[in-house]
């Protein structure tokens, strides 16, 4: 046995967020309740410097360290970045909820940041193992999170709920790697791929496998017909949580995607590009409709999540550098404009008053014109109106399926979001051309009005100049 | 040259744009000011390059400024070409222009008055003007200086655009908006005759520019198109683009708007609806003549359309009693005349009385407009009379302009009428003699309505109430003064012009003219300068049914006035159906509201009710809105919230992927 010195700088931004959690957990301990907003401050900066950690060691070629378990390269430089920042705007747009209820402790700080951690080990991984373990931590996370509010019977349930559905939805994605690993011997993904490509199609026993492992890939996004914890949990869960929950984990969910279909069994494309599209319509489809029923605006945006994720997947079964291209630029796209709409919940929500309802947006231009104008911003490019980012992200992986030919699955998505652009535009009218039902000041204190307004430009400038972004997620595919 | 000619045509722009958007920081005279110097400078260059083409060597220009697209070969550009014809309209245009501006200080001085008290569009109503009439000026030097289709097409809707805002300028006017909105209307059926025509020669010359189109012209003389059972492409080209001039040049039956086009100020009746705008389809025609030279067909069309025009619109000028509408009427026959010439291929004479009329028409409609400032606008010329005495100088001018409309010989207009009557008798295309003999008798027609108002105006006892004529006086110098400066080439410009527009070279490679077509040629082979010219046109018939039409206004309207002051109603009165077909306008307005702006409606309320109410509204876009909300309300169903049936739902999407894929 020899010992290589471990090359530990490309894990850097893990070790820092890490490090960060252990810190926040002991900080927590010797902080009176009274200053517990240095965890905040203390959070930001860790995730800052982690974000200045992953642009500091990104670039370059290709590494892989820590035995072959760990990989560092553009997709994962890129999608970190992103998940980091959207984590950024998690804990700004947060921290007036959780103070105003008591919810701000260490626990909370921990406990989001360890998933952050997890979902950086899931966009890093390059094998079996390491995507499990970054899978778990982030699950164990949020199922702790969305039970946070102790006193929340619905979020109990909630929890419960995600739980018993989150132990089902890994026990078959383990159910499912156990299969490829007995059918190739390897949890390398590389080796993995070496002995797809050499046996492809003619080994039942990894096509069995990759049903298991597309169950627990759609279960992680919230596809149709494994999306039915989405609605319960977004509308059980604290707003601040679905705000993290729903952001950040669909870009960790699209590098699983990426590492297990494409990394991996991309000799099974024929097969999974079957079933993704059966998800997709699916989702596409019943993510819509049902959004049109909802009252609740949380449970909407659950659907609205569900229709999205259709769209990312229709990039991913594209199959072509392009589709991937285009579902990464989407699920970063969808990541900023949710955490946007969720912000705007949460600013919208105050002491002893969570906004969940349509009509707690009701005339929400006559209270404060500019968190109007972004909140009709998203959803502007949640239903995919030009000139925002949403139209540019529906465009490209509309173009990846049609370049492959598959014109018919276009159309049903345009379909699909020519209903779907309905409740989407509902919220607009509400904002501008309802009287509002209250003028209980909003909540914004610190620098949420300035990270909303960010994210609120980003939304439209990438809409804009969307050339950066792509050429990004081009060369993660390269 | 190229950046003289953008600066030609930009000046008036900027000076458009500052007025327009800036017009409340830099107040009434900013606005003014601006524009006049955007003008004033356009004018100066524009006289500078007319200059350079008698005295100087200046040559003809024919340039690309800027490419917008390349599309399958055809490339979409921004060019100028200038040649003598250019520089003619140029100068006409901005020198008019510039006097209008000048004048428009004085006669929208009071303008607060013409709106409803606090009302909003009323608000710097002023600078506004300002900005439309320079942004006018901008668009029709941008008409006039085009080498190629897509930049004309621009121009004519570009004014086209502008004439519509200022005829509904006092938008708080019912019969104004009516008035813009018909003259829109009614110019968007000639534009579809226009486009289609632009259309067809893309569609066969494969190019937009002039210069390319008309070498290619001959090649393509004998092309038939399946139309109508097979038409020469050339005369199909000639009758659509004549069709968009008969819109903007109101020849008959489109020319119903130009008379209600009066509701506007007064000053851009007599910039845009006398001088310039109105001249476009003329200028246009005689742009095209290597194409229309080529077909026979379009040309005796044309000719046709010209003197009916001329002869039918005159006659309604004899019922009119608003000052400004008989103007209107004379200007519909005025332009009727030239399209006449053009009909005859004497391009040279069209062109020719475009000028001249610019100038005498300009001036009469400025005079027009000084008398009724004074009188606190009102237009009822039964209520005028006497006005000589009170307001010489807008007397003399308008004396000046009369004699020069009616051909009085000296005058400009006898040079320009004269040679079009000539130019028409000696032509031989269909209808030609038909066209002749309205022509002629359209002269007598002219000189009794322009007098009739003459006289009815100027002359006489006052029959406007006391308290209107305590304050008659003569209009302020900015008034006046575009006048008098109108007033002397209205007399000169002809004796001036004559010879080198008519018979000598100064349009020669502008206009093409085939050989047997050339009634101008056959003339200047008797022309012995411009004595002889006037000696020889006293002889003829068109001088003395002139003279005839003076004598008769003069009589009746000065001589038996006197004695019974209702002389004209009486006549109107014997003259029974005559004068009712008259004042009726032979039924055009009301055969136009009833049939196509009913029928219209009729056919739009049917369309909406069944086809966008009924099918689309309720059927398409309720309906399927109705059954995806049904479906929605029951598919949501499925979320039962129970965790088993959640879990359950996992193992079947599990079960069908392992089935469908697996398996098969």
């Amino acid at each position: 046995m020899t010992f290589d010195t471990v090359n530990l700088i490309p894990v850097l931004p893990e070790i820092l967020i890490l490090i960060l959690a252990s810190a926040v957990l002991l900080v927590d301990l010797y902080v009176k309740e009274a200053e517990k907003g240095t965890l905040h401050t203390l959070a930001l900066i860790g995730v800052a410097l982690a974000l200045a950690a992953t642009l500091l060691v990104g670039g370059g070629e290709r590494q892989v360290v820590l035995e072959g378990h760990y990989v560092r390269d553009a997709l994962s430089d890129a999608l970190k970045a992103m998940i980091l920042i959207v984590g950024l705007l998690v804990f700004v747009y947060s921290r007036d909820y959780l103070r105003d209820r008591g919810l701000a402790t260490g626990e909370y700080y921990a406990l989001a940041l360890f998933a952050l951690l997890g979902m950086m080990v899931m966009v890093s991984a390059n094998s079996f193992l390491a995507i499990y373990l970054g899978l778990e931590l982030l699950a164990l996370c949020l199922y702790a999170l969305v039970a946070f509010d102790r006193d929340s019977q619905r979020g109990a349930e909630a929890a419960m709920k995600y739980f018993v559905l989150g132990a089902l939805g890994s026990g078959m994605l383990l159910y499912g790697i156990s299969m490829i690993y007995g059918a190739t011997g390897s949890l390398a993904l590389d080796e993995v791929a070496a002995v797809v490509a050499e046996q492809g199609l003619e080994n039942l026993v990894l096509v069995f496998g990759l049903a298991f492992l597309v169950v627990g890939i759609g279960f992680k996004f919230g596809a149709v017909p494994f999306h039915m914890w989405v609605p319960d949990i977004y509308e059980g869960a604290p707003t601040p949580v679905v705000l993290l929950l729903g952001s950040a984990p669909k870009i960790a969910a699209l590098a699983l995607a990426v590492r297990l279909l494409i990394d991996g069994l991309g000799g099974l494309q024929s097969d999974w590009q079957g079933m993704l599209v059966i998800l997709s319509v699916l989702s596409m489809g019943l993510g819509n409709l049902l959004a049109i029923a909802q009252t609740n605006i949380k449970r909407m945006l659950a659907y609205s999540t569900i229709s999205h994720v259709g769209f990312i997947f229709l990039g991913l079964l594209a199959g072509t550098a392009d589709g991937f291209a285009a579902a990464m630029f989407y699920a970063i796209v969808y990541a900023m404009m949710a955490a946007g709409a969720f912000g705007i919940l949460l600013i919208l929500s105050r002491r002893g008053f969570d906004a969940e309802h349509l009509d707690d947006l009701k005339g929400l231009n006559d209270r404060d014109t500019w968190y109007a104008a972004v909140m009709a911003l998203m959803m502007f490019s949640m239903a995919g109106v030009p000139p925002f980012v949403g139209f540019m992200a529906k465009l490209f992986v509309l173009k990846a399926v049609v370049d492959i030919g598959m014109t018919w699955l276009a159309i049903v998505a345009v379909f699909f979001s020519i209903i779907g652009a309905f409740y989407y535009l509902r919220i607009v009218w509400l904002i501008y051309f309802d009287k509002p039902t209250t003028d209980a000041p909003l909540t914004d204190s610190g620098g949420v009005r300035v990270a909303m307004s960010l994210n609120g430009l980003a939304v439209l400038g990438l809409g804009l100049f969307p050339a950066t972004l792509l050429a990004i997620c081009q060369a993660a595919f390269l | 040259m190229e950046n003289l000619y953008l600066t030609i045509v930009l000046a008036p722009l900027v000076g458009s744009i500052v007025a327009g958007f800036f017009g409340a920081r830099i107040g009434r005279a900013g606005a003014h000011w601006v524009c006049i110097l955007g003008v004033g400078l356009s004018a100066a260059l524009s006289l500078s390059v007319v200059a350079g083409f008698l005295w100087g060597d200046l040559e003809p220009f024919n340039e690309a400024v800027y490419t917008w697209a390349v599309s399958d070969g055809v490339r979409f550009e921004i060019g100028f070409l200038v040649d003598r014809l250019t520089a003619s309209m140029m100068a006409v245009v901005t020198f008019v222009s510039l006097m209008v501006h000048i004048y428009t200080i004085g006669y929208m001085a009071d303008d607060d008055h013409n709106w409803p008290h606090e009302s909003l569009a009323g608000r710097h109503s002023y600078q506004r003007f300002f900005s439309y009439i320079s942004l006018f000026t901008f668009s029709m030097l941008m008409l006039v200086m085009s080498n190629n289709f897509l930049q004309l097409f621009f121009g004519w809707e570009a004014v086209g655009l502008v004439s519509y805002l200022l005829i509904g300028f006092w938008s708080t006017r019912e019969s104004a908006i009516f008035a813009n909105m018909k003259a829109f209307i009614v110019n968007r059926v000639g534009d579809f005759g226009f486009i289609l025509g632009i259309a067809a020669i893309a569609a066969y010359f494969g190019s937009l520019d002039y210069a390319e189109v008309f070498a290619a012209a001959p090649g393509l003389a004998d092309v038939e198109v399946a139309l109508f059972g097979g038409v020469s492409l050339l005369t199909l080209i000639g009758v659509l683009l004549f069709i968009g001039a008969m819109g903007k040049s109101a020849q008959m039956p489109l020319h119903v708007w130009l008379p209600d086009s009066m509701e506007g100020p007064t000053p851009i009746s007599a910039l845009i609806h006398a001088a310039t705008m109105v001249t476009a389809g003329i200028f246009m025609v005689a742009r095209m003549s290597p194409l229309y030279e080529l077909s026979e067909t379009a040309l005796s069309f044309i000719l046709i359309v010209g003197a009916t025009t001329a002869f039918l619109m005159g006659l309604i000028g004899l019922v009119q009693n608003d000052i400004k509408r008989v103007v209107a009427y004379s200007t519909l026959s005025q332009l009727g005349y030239m399209v006449a010439a053009l009909g005859a291929s004497a391009y040279a004479a069209g062109i020719f009385h475009l000028m001249t009329h610019a100038f005498f028409k300009a001036l009469l409609f400025l005079a027009a407009g000084s008398v009724i400032i004074a009188l606190h606008h009102n237009q009822d010329i039964r209520t005028m009379g006497g006005i000589r005495r009170y307001m010489p100088i807008t007397w003399l001018t308008a004396l000046i302009g009369s004699l020069a409309l009616i051909g009085f010989p000296g005058f400009s207009g006898f040079f320009s009428k004269d040679a079009i009557i000539e130019a028409v008798g000696a032509s031989h295309v269909f209808g030609a003699t038909y066209a002749w003999v309205l022509l002629t008798v359209g002269v007598f027609v002219t000189a009794l309505y322009s007098f009739r108002m003459y006289f009815l105006v100027f002359h006489g006892q006052p029959r406007m109430d006391e308290h209107a004529r305590a304050h008659l006086h003569e209009s302020p110098w900015v008034v006046t003064v575009p006048l008098i400066l109108l007033a002397i080439p209205s007399i000169f410009i002809g004796w001036y012009a004559v010879e080198p527009m008519l018979f000598g070279d100064w349009l020669a490679g502008a206009i093409h003219v085939a050989h047997e077509h050339d009634t101008l040629a056959h003339m200047a082979e008797h022309y012995h300068g411009q004595w002889a010219f006037i000696l020889h046109g006293m002889t003829m018939p068109p001088f003395f049914l002139a003279m005839g039409g003076l004598a008769v206004a003069a009589w009746v309207y000065w001589w038996l006035q006197r004695r019974n002051p209702d002389i004209d109603a009486e006549l109107q009165r014997r003259a029974g159906p005559l004068a009712a077909i008259l004042e009726n306008k032979y039924g055009f307005d009301d055969f136009n509201q009833r049939v196509f702006a009913g029928g219209s409606r009729g056919i739009g309320q049917v369309l909406w009710q069944t086809g966008d109410r009924r099918l689309i509204d309720d059927g398409l876009v309720n309906g399927s809105a109705r059954t995806v909300g049904q479906l929605a309300a029951r598919v949501r169903h499925i979320q039962t919230g129970f965790l088993y049936h959640y879990a359950i739902a996992m193992i079947v999407g599990l079960i069908v992927l392992l089935t469908v894929f697996v398996t098969l």
